[in-house]
């Protein structure tokens, strides 16, 4: 059966009744700060009604593993890098005044006593409110980041095709 | 004074929390009940009647008020979709 004939009027009218605001956000960063921006646009866009997608590549992936996930690759190169790039929402630091964790965890504690959710309840909120998550395949690749290792409920496995095609429609498209 | 249906107490969260509350909030409510959001955050100012802007519910009213010297914002919102 073919699609349904519209007059062209009619058609944008409904096109854009039915096409709610589009929001992409490429999370690059693996910084506390920057990935906290990231949720709260993220949370904040979604609450307002807007179909949010998140798409976390190179450092940023390391929000969407699992804590203290290390490299599932073979070769001794990357498995010595995933050592060093554990992953975890929770163990992201701060771009600045990271301070071997110790600027990183005041800031973490800070942030308690203020009642302010930390990355990882953003995190839920955001999956909560209904934004899609879409890890970098290139990434995944590189790092010997395997599917098993990042948490639940990321919707997509995808690359910069996926991004794009989400994003030409997209109203609100950032790099963070 | 304006009237409300339904009270949200927001008090001591931060942006983007009131927004993320009242957005889950107002989906207990039926058309054209209002909801009063209570914040402490000055943001809300602004950022209420932007939500409402964009989702399509009514904002009805802000009231200021000063509690043990702190400022705390009621907004109105009318669910209106």
């Amino acid at each position: 059966m073919g699609p349904t004939k519209l007059e062209p009027a009619t058609m944008l009218a409904e096109l854009q009744e039915s096409k709610p605001d589009r929001v992409t956000i490429v999370v690059l960063s693996g910084d506390f700060d920057r990935v906290m921006a990231a949720f709260i646009i993220a949370t904040g866009a979604a609450a307002m009604g807007m179909q949010v997608t998140m798409f976390f590549t190179f450092w940023g992936l390391n929000v969407i593993r699992r804590e203290g996930a290390t490299s599932g690759a073979k070769d001794l190169l990357r498995r010595m890098f995933g050592f060093l790039n554990k992953g975890g929402a929770g163990r992201l630091p701060l771009s600045r005044f990271h301070f071997l964790g110790l600027g990183t965890c005041m800031m973490k504690q800070v942030m308690r006593q203020n009642r302010m959710p930390g990355i990882a309840e953003l995190r839920e909120t955001a999956q909560d409110l209904g934004v899609k998550f879409i890890a970098c395949t290139t990434t995944m690749g590189m790092m010997g980041v395997t599917k098993d290792t990042l948490i639940e409920g990321v919707d997509q496995l995808a690359g910069v095709s996926t991004y794009l095609a989400e994003a030409r429609q997209g109203s609100v498209n950032l790099f963070i | 004074m304006l009237k409300s249906d339904v009270q949200l107490d927001t008090l001591g969260y931060f942006c983007p929390m009131p927004i993320i509350m009242t957005s889950k909030k107002i989906k207990e409510l039926t058309l054209g009940q209002v909801l009063e959001v209570v914040s402490d955050d000055e943001g809300i100012k602004k950022d209420m009647p932007a939500w409402c802007q964009t989702t399509g519910h009514e904002m009805v009213g802000l009231e200021e008020e000063t509690k043990d010297d702190s400022r705390i914002y009621k907004a109105f919102v009318k669910k209106s979709k």
